[in-house]
């Protein structure tokens, strides 16, 4: 308070030049305010975001049921890391499957949702009705959604295998149980809500392009492939940064719908699976679920950080 | 309460209580009301002025327990279950004056939390299972013993078996055994009697009625392992069968190999009877394979007599047309001596000192027959443990799962009981899982679980 009266003083005694002085600089009680109101969810995210990552990458050292206090905790150096590497069949086929993930979302799923969008935008008849049947799944949870297509798949009693007439032992098609082809089965159905997500994000973005853009492109006789590729595309970078972002995180995080088919083994493996299924329940291997977490946490930083960083590098260049 | 606390005449507390008793109810406070009983019967040291005092504390008067509240943490979460606890918790809290707080979790919530849960402030009695995972939390503190309980009251009422199965490494009692089933091959009478199936109880003759079945065009053996649990069971009984009862418990505490010869001719044999199993075992459930052994479209099924709810779903006349036998004869050594019968019951848990008398009390009471009966009356897919237990309400598949347990040497607590729970759900259940999609592939798979039991077993002193 005493510094605002101080404030209001001045800016009375100096009457020439009020203005200035009062907006160019924060008073202190602004920087307080400024600090209270981003100190606070500062603080809070780091105690409720960095400490446990950080904790986490201390406990990836170790070895420890969870049970007892920090006196029960044994220090391994990085055992853990190099059983994960050699002797943990599930790590591996975890990590390719992240990445397969990460390949079908950027290149199947994503183009299609917003092939979709594009397709919505030209105010087709019914598009409200299209519009709607492809986001219904996105309201949906993904272990929802894994459920309801575990009814689809399943191998007698499923939808696929009743209309194709293969339910006999003989002719059957295990698509959940089959480790070669169940992680494609699974892709389908994350994609199913992925998809619709992806769509209403662009379709939003696509509804702020200005359509003058559209109709200058049309005079001066550009196609309709032409106008998209050469005009709307570039102009809706930032929808297509967020959109990508979104694709990867995705991706990465990817686990309840996993979980609740199989808890992630057998042909399913992810690496928040294996995190998981390592710390959870009785099974509390604390340490080396913490290593599997630690892995999963670079690779997630090791592929967002390099884009996010060309990205806004290029945009302080251009600006 | 500092009225109630010090009852002057007959009249004035009792009115004063049971306005307050009402006043807490109507407010909606109900959990109010047990430590106001509670209060109650604290000052019941003169027991002229508590029975005086109104008819809410007459009954408690001169039991034993009154004014003891003890927690119970339960994880019989389906309402067929919960009520049956619920009827004989209730029955206790009569015999007994003790009030119960009773804590129902969702049963597999309650599993995956059962480290932090016993680590904070547990109930003082908690549901828990036998063998290796009693063992585990008995031994690192985590629960308290009950040996006293087991010589005075419980060791007249059970099996040697069974108290075996509630001791833990130190030599004593951490666990009341409640229910039990075993796991054996069902199937369906009508089915095999049409047929002409003989049951067999030898590994020839067992092959010879998977070959007549596939002839008959029948799956003749039901197998899901999509959950990955199930297919345990089946390697279990090759393993008790070829290696015997101990060969099963000295490898599930790593005290023999996982690539041992005797380990590997566990999944060759197994593998020589793939082919009866129904394929695509990874995508189905236990649930559509018992399904299918219900409908008659699969001859037989390895599983735990809970396989009982899902006949009783499909119809009650594939229930009342439901039988099993016990898995057959392979090494003559060991014939049929042991059966996989895992044990539900209660334990104590490092809370319990503060009520130590009424937790003992309800040990005690659970582990008689008459406790035991209150769920083998509503779920007859189980059976009670104590020798006391009425087992005239028996369905004929309940008094031949009896004598099944009661005849063999050995019961065993099923694979994910009686190790290591990181072990068997991080390496056993995957592993085996792998093993089906590449069944030639013996030598790799046991090589890895080996690997991996010498790298989590180590953490054993």
């Amino acid at each position: 308070m005493g510094a605002s009266t101080t404030q209001v003083a001045t800016s009375e005694s100096t009457e020439k030049k009020p203005k200035k002085s009062r907006f160019s600089l924060h008073t202190r009680r602004d920087k307080v305010v400024l600090a209270l109101l981003l100190g606070i969810p500062a603080a809070i995210h780091v105690f409720f975001v960095w400490v446990p990552a950080l904790l986490s990458i201390v406990l990836s050292f170790a070895r420890w049921d969870g049970i007892g206090g920090v006196e029960a905790i044994e220090w391994v150096g990085v055992t853990n890391y190099e059983q994960i590497a050699t002797i943990y069949p599930p790590f591996w086929p975890a990590v390719t499957h992240n990445f397969i993930w990460l390949g079908f979302f950027i290149f199947i799923a994503t183009p299609f949702g917003m092939f979709l969008a594009v397709q919505l935008d030209k105010e087709l008849k019914g598009s409200r009705f299209y519009q709607n049947a492809f986001y219904v799944p996105v309201v949906l949870s993904l272990a929802l959604v894994g459920f309801i297509w575990q009814l689809i798949y399943s191998p007698e009693e499923g939808l696929i295998n009743n209309l194709l007439g293969r339910t006999d032992p003989e002719n059957l098609i295990d698509w959940l149980g089959n480790p070669s082809i169940n992680l494609y089965m699974i892709l389908i159905a994350a994609s199913w809500r992925h998809v619709g997500y992806i769509m209403i994000l662009y379709l939003a973005g696509l509804k702020g392009v200005d359509p003058t853009l559209k109709e200058a492109a049309a005079i001066d006789g550009a196609t309709e492939r032409q106008t998209f590729f050469h005009v709307v595309f570039p102009v809706l970078k930032p929808i297509n940064l967020v959109i990508l972002v979104i694709t990867i995180i995705e991706s990465l995080r990817a686990f309840d719908i996993v979980y609740v088919t199989n808890k992630g083994t057998n042909g399913l493996e992810l690496l928040s699976t294996a995190v998981t299924n390592n710390i959870i329940g009785e099974a509390s291997r604390v340490g080396f679920g913490s290593a599997l977490a630690v892995i999963l946490l670079l690779l997630s930083l090791g592929i967002i950080i390099p884009y996010l960083w060309r990205t806004f590098r290029a945009d302080e260049k251009a600006a | 309460m500092a009225k109630i606390e010090t009852p002057s005449d007959s009249s004035g507390p009792s009115i004063s209580r049971r306005n307050l008793i009402k006043g807490a109810a109507a407010g909606g406070s109900l959990l109010v009301v047990p430590s106001l009983l509670a209060a109650c019967s604290d000052d019941g040291g003169d027991t002229t002025t508590t029975a005086a005092a109104g008819d809410t504390t007459t009954t408690a008067a001169g039991l034993p327990l009154a004014g003891t509240t003890v927690s119970v943490g339960s994880n019989a979460s389906d309402e067929l279950t919960k009520n049956a606890y619920g009827a004989m918790f209730d029955r206790f809290q009569e015999v007994s004056g003790a009030e119960l707080d009773i804590n129902t979790v969702d049963h597999n919530t309650f599993q995956e939390q059962i480290n932090t849960y016993l680590q904070g402030q547990p109930d003082e009695v908690f549901t828990w299972f036998a063998g290796y995972r009693m063992q585990f939390f008995a031994d690192k503190g985590l629960a308290t013993p009950i040996s006293d309980v087991w010589s005075a009251e419980l060791d007249a009422n059970f099996d040697p078996g069974f108290k075996q199965a509630s001791t833990g490494l130190d030599g004593e009692q951490y666990f009341v055994p409640f229910v039990t089933y075993p796991w054996a091959l069902f199937y369906r009478k009508s089915v095999w009697e049409e047929a002409g199936y003989t049951v067999p109880t030898t590994m020839d003759e067992w092959v010879a009625v998977c070959q007549a079945m596939e002839a008959d065009g029948l799956v003749p053996i039901a197998f899901g392992d999509k959950d990955g649990w199930p297919a345990m069971g089946t390697f279990d009984y090759f393993n008790m069968r070829i290696n015997g009862y101990q060969y099963h418990v000295d490898l599930m505490a790593h005290r023999e190999k996982w690539d041992d010869p005797r380990t590997k001719e566990v999944f060759a044999t197994w593998k020589d009877m793939l082919p009866y199993h129904q394929p695509g075992a990874l995508g189905r459930t236990w649930q559509e394979a018992a399904q299918s052994t219900a409908s008659g479209d699969a001859g037989m099924y390895l599983l735990g007599m809970f396989v009982g709810e899902q006949f009783q779903e499909f119809s009650q006349e594939a229930r009342d047309d439901l039988d099993f036998f016990a898995f057959p004869e392979i090494n003559p050594e060991f014939g049929q001596d042991s059966v996989d019968a895992p044990i539900d019951g209660f334990m104590l848990s490092k809370e319990a000192p503060n009520d130590i008398e009424g937790a003992k009390a309800l040990a005690a009471f659970i582990g008689t027959g008459e406790a035991q009966n209150y769920y083998t009356a509503v779920n007859s897919n189980w059976l009670a443990t104590a020798k006391d237990a009425d087992t005239s309400g028996y369905t004929g598949l309940q008094n031949k799962a009896l004598e099944l347990i009661g005849s063999v040497d050995n019961i065993a607590q099923f694979l994910d009981r009686d190790t290591r729970p990181d072990f068997a759900s991080t390496v056993v259940l995957p592993s085996i899982q792998n093993w089906l999609n590449d069944p030639e592939d013996i030598d790799g798979i046991t090589a890895s679980m080996e690997e991996q039991a010498t790298a989590i077993f180590a953490t054993e002193q």
